[in-house]
């Protein structure tokens, strides 16, 4: 889009521009253009993709406590047989909640944290392709996550399990609200998860820098890249099956009333369509930060980089041809049973590559085991397990055993909990010096991890058993005399050792910020000696992330300006890590300017759902906030004139309860040169602002 | 704002692949009309179901692609975007082929 | 602040700040040299295959399974529903018209397409209002039986993108009437025409496998 000349007229809604200037002109009360740097404000109207991926994992930490309290009301019911701590009711909403919130609120946003944080560094971009959408996907994940769980206080949590089986959760067996919330708070968080999927997807595509070509990625990047295909296209899926929920409970449909000819499968193909390319999704992200972090503790490259790509590849194209092996039992049929069998056998495959490969990366290598290193490791172990349970699960007839016991519970509890949960600790200790410029401290870490290895053993190692005993799961209570009294409660007991654990993790990061700033540390560019274009910069990384963009020659390309190899291939130091990384100089660079509209658009998605579920003049008040909102957001230049280059218009959201439909409005084009900032200063102002 | 002049016109083509002119994008939609009156017109007579069904569906797909590749443009331009589109095609028929089967919905209830 | 020193019509999908091209790490430089927003849209029309297969497959799995009521079958006028497929279909003409005449630098022009557009889009939707309401006087309402719930959110979802459509036509035109949309800004018509376009060949879809094949 070129906007060689503009006209002198801005028009009403155009927003005027900068701190502190005047256009004389009238303008429609409207904000003037936010350009703090500091403060809570420039975090909400921050659109820089650090900002966003920072508040992303601040959020899925807030809501890990909350679905943790949920997995501890759960352990502590089933500690005893007969337990009353929870009734059937109460605990029905509480596993439905604890599923929910970790699997939507914390595993997904964790991922995206990293991803949002790293992969513009890692492509060597200076940020996202539509950065306020960015913004705006934060915001709607943050509101929706917070208007599901507002049900707990309005009538009652969603209770018919994640996976929400109709007709279970049909107006008659699931009258209160709660599921209402459900689709409505799964939609709401479905449009933020779509809207950054197309931004990072196009990120990943068109703002490689020069040289970096797709096979010169680092393989985060092209795990990240793998996940946001796979929600671009799994996330319409649930939206039709949550728009069929919501309209058969909200208006009457026929879409799960079976005694008017529906089919409750359609409701669990719908689902699983969207939920298998889901889990992948989970454990992508996980998978492609073992691949940073192993190879710089091993001080070797990656083994078979290109396997690590395509298994990559591979494990996101299989994830679509397997869904219906989560309906083994539901009456499908022996055909689409032995078919999807198959298929599920043969998933393992490029998972199994990836494994050797890791370990094949750490052989012969120099191995430091730092924290993060720990937790990689960890995850090879913890994945192989649940892998393992997993293929067991492929076979269909022992399927048909081990489906709704503890055994399901157990392997999903292993590839989520030990691996996409442990591959994301080590990347908070990874990458924490990068963003905020100090490490975590390392003996801390060493009991965080080995609680949480001990904990999470205690507390899904025994499911496999009483699993196989029988033990069903989703149930609030088990009888006496079944042998499976014992097991439970050293799960619950490996519960609470989990939960100590993530109390030394939150120490952790208290008391090493604390004494960070008292000791004024800051830890350098490379404190890790790695691998990847984000450690070519300062630490933290700079709002403008390069001073100039690199031109890529290899993969590992921070590496290889660090080091070059002598006639036995070992590593030879061929230049100080400090002539090499960036400056931090924030000279001439143009950042996206910060928006108030990403948080209008996304604050007016949970009125339109509170409309819905309770009174629909809010639905229309809800929605007006966000019509108004994307005619901000578009009519605003993305770029502030004021700061000195003219508008670019970026395509929005339309949020009226939709898939995420990028319309496309123009930005106004103003040049009328009325900033009293010289384009440089500005450039400053906004670069010099702390990650 | 500006006048239109055969100059431009003439500078447009020359930066582009073969852009259309109204014309031709006048006759492409004389040509959707006629295979939507085909279609139409085949909807009265009387005939077996399957090569009715198989027809109609080759008509579907020849509109479909027809308004994809030259109003759509995908003929002329990047071959990313036809990766992107054409996997979203793909994939969601395949799958949604997938489930129509399990139903047994090709083979009668 | 730059000035139109050199008006030139962008070559394909690259992206320009006032006359020099954008360099990496600068606002619109993309290694492919396809403009950000252009492949954001094409991703978006990927993704809306699977909603719209989505409801597609669930209309095809129901439309036989109505216990009771009429079913859309039943009720069709396929005269009337041809000719709103005309309409629309010639609206996606009248889009590409609005882009061309943008790409030659007719605002003006463009103009009239745009509005064209729009109402012959609003002609459909007034035809699906139309058709909606005599079916459900026909005793066919949205909560009647499995096909019709199936029918009126299929074709219901279709006419809500149709409409947001219009809601962007419009946009545009009063964007071209203050002088907002001159011709290095086609893009953002070739960008609103790729949605418009979508949701025609949707419609496409819709007409053959939900109307035209019992």
């Amino acid at each position: 889009m070129a906007i060689i000349e503009a006209p002198e007229e801005r028009g009403p809604l155009a927003l005027p521009g900068g701190p502190g200037a005047t256009t004389g002109r009238p303008v429609l009360g409207v904000f003037a253009r936010p350009g703090q740097s500091k403060g809570w404000r420039s975090w909400i109207t921050s659109v820089d993709h650090k900002r966003v991926g920072v508040m992303y994992g601040m959020a899925a930490i807030f809501f890990f406590l909350v679905g943790g309290i949920e997995a501890l009301l759960i352990r502590l019911q089933l500690a005893h047989p007969n337990g009353t701590v929870l009734n059937a009711a109460q605990y029905n909403q509480v596993f439905t909640m604890h599923g929910i919130t970790m699997i939507f609120l914390v595993i997904m946003p964790l991922g995206a944290a990293l991803m949002n944080y790293l992969m513009p560094l890692q492509v060597g971009a200076r940020d996202v392709a539509f950065p306020r959408l960015n913004a705006f996907s934060f915001w709607c994940f943050l509101f929706g996550g917070l208007f599901l769980n507002s049900s707990w206080f309005l009538g009652g949590a969603p209770d018919g399990g994640w996976f929400a089986y109709a007709p279970n959760t049909n107006p008659i067996f699931s009258p209160s609200h709660g599921m209402d919330f459900y689709a409505l708070g799964l939609l709401i968080t479905g449009i933020a998860s779509t809207v950054g999927a197309i931004n990072l997807v196009v990120t990943v595509i068109n703002l490689r820098a020069p040289g970096m070509s797709l096979f010169k990625m680092p393989v985060f990047t092209w795990m990240g890249f793998v996940t946001q295909l796979l929600l671009v296209f799994a996330m319409p899926v649930i939206t039709v099956a949550l728009f069929l929920l919501l309209f058969d409970r909200q208006f009457g449909a026929q879409f799960f009333e079976v005694a008017n000819g529906a089919d409750p499968l359609l409701w669990q193909h719908l689902f699983w369509i969207f939920g298998h390319p889901e889990v992948y999704i989970l454990i992508l992200p996980a998978f492609g930060v073992v691949s940073e972090i192993i190879p710089v503790f091993s001080r070797k490259p990656i083994f078979g980089y290109p396997f690590m790509v395509i298994s990559g590849i591979a494990i996101g194209f299989m994830g679509w041809g397997v869904w219906a092996h989560h309906m083994f039992a539901s009456g499908v049929g022996p055909v689409s049973v032995a078919a999807f069998s198959v298929s599920t056998m043969f998933i393992a495959v490029p998972t199994g590559v990836k494994i050797l490969n890791w370990i094949a990366t750490m052989y012969g290598g120099r191995l430091r085991f730092t924290t993060a290193m720990k937790f990689a490791v960890g995850l090879v172990a913890m994945f192989t397990i649940g892998g393992l349970s997993g293929v067991t699960h492929a076979v269909s007839p022992s399927d048909l055993q081990q489906t709704d016991t503890y055994y399901i519970v157990a392997h999903f509890h292993y590839v989520i909990f030990g691996g996409a949960l442990l591959g994301f600790f080590g990347a908070m200790y990874f990458w924490w010096p990068k963003a905020f410029g100090y490490t975590l401290n390392e003996k801390l870490g060493s009991w965080h991890f080995w609680l949480i290895i001990i904990g999470m053993n205690l507390t899904f190692g025994p499911m496999h058993i009483i699993g196989l005993e029988g033990q069903p799961r989703r149930t609030y209570t088990y009888p006496k005399g079944y042998g499976w009294d014992i097991w439970n409660l050293i799960e619950t007991i490996g519960a609470f050792i989990i939960a100590l654990a993530v109390l030394v993790f939150l120490f952790n990061v208290w008391r090493s910020r604390r004494t960070a700033l008292r000791e004024h540390i800051v830890v350098g560019p490379d404190p890790w000696d790695a691998r990847g274009l984000e450690w070519m910069v300062p630490s933290p990384t700079p709002s403008h992330n390069f001073d100039e963009v690199p031109i890529v020659t290899h993969l590992d390309e921070f590496w290889h300006r660090k080091y070059g190899e002598d006639e036995r291939g070992r590593p030879v130091r061929i230049a100080e890590t400090a002539d090499v990384v960036q400056k931090g100089d924030p000279t001439g660079v143009h950042l996206p300017s910060p928006s108030y509209w990403p948080i209008v658009i996304a604050a007016g998605l949970p009125i339109i759902g509170y409309g819905i579920i309770f009174s629909l003049g809010f639905a229309f008040v809800g929605a007006f906030i966000v019509l108004l909102g994307i005619y901000g957001l578009g009519l605003e230049p993305s770029v502030d004139p004021d700061a000195g280059h003219d508008g670019h218009d970026e395509p929005h959201g339309d949020g009226d309860g939709e898939d995420g439909a990028a319309a496309e409005l123009p930005a106004g084009d103003a040049e009328d040169g009325a900033g009293d900032e010289t384009p440089a200063a500005a450039a400053n102002e906004e670069a010099s602002a702390p990650a | 704002m500006s006048a239109p002049t055969t100059t431009t016109e003439a500078a447009h083509v020359e930066h582009e692949h073969a852009h259309p002119g109204d014309g031709e994008y006048m006759l492409v939609a004389l040509f959707l009309a006629v295979v939507t009156g085909a279609e139409v017109g085949l909807y009265y007579v009387n005939m077996a179901f399957l090569p009715y069904a198989i027809i109609l569906t080759v008509l579907m797909i020849v509109k479909f692609s027809t308004v994809v590749m030259f109003f759509m443009h995908l003929r002329f331009d990047s071959r990313l975007f036809r990766y992107v589109f054409l996997t979203g095609i793909v994939l969601a028929t395949a799958v949604y082929m997938v489930v129509l089967l399990t139903f047994h919905f090709f083979s009668g209830h | 602040m730059s000035t139109a020193e050199d008006i030139r019509t962008p070559p394909v999908g690259q992206h320009q700040i006032g006359h020099h091209e954008a360099k990496p790490g600068e606002h619109g430089w993309t290694q492919t040299g396809v403009s950000n927003e252009k492949l954001g849209m094409w991703v978006f029309l990927g993704s809306e295959c699977l909603l719209f297969g989505g409801l597609i497959s669930t209309y095809l799995l129901y439309k036989r399974t109505a216990v009771k009521g009429p079913v859309p079958h039943q009720l069709y006028d396929i005269p009337f529903t041809s000719v709103s497929s005309f309409v629309l279909l010639m609206s996606s003409m009248t889009m590409v018209l609005a882009l061309a005449a943008l790409q030659r630098g007719e605002e003006q022009r463009c103009r009239v397409w745009l509005v064209t557009t729009a109402m012959l889009g609003a002609t459909f939707i007034s035809g699906q209002v139309y058709e909606f309401t005599s079916f459900v006087k026909k005793g066919m309402g949205y909560t009647t039986n499995t096909a019709a719930s199936a029918f009126y959110t299929l074709t219901g979802f279709h006419g809500v993108h149709v409409s947001i459509g219009i809601i962007m036509l419009m946009s545009l035109f009063v964007m071209s009437l203050r002088g907002r949309l001159p011709q290095e800004r086609s893009e953002v018509v070739e960008i609103v025409g790729l949605y418009w376009h979508f949701v025609d060949i949707v419609w496409i879809l819709i007409f053959t496998v939900v109307y035209l094949i019992p």
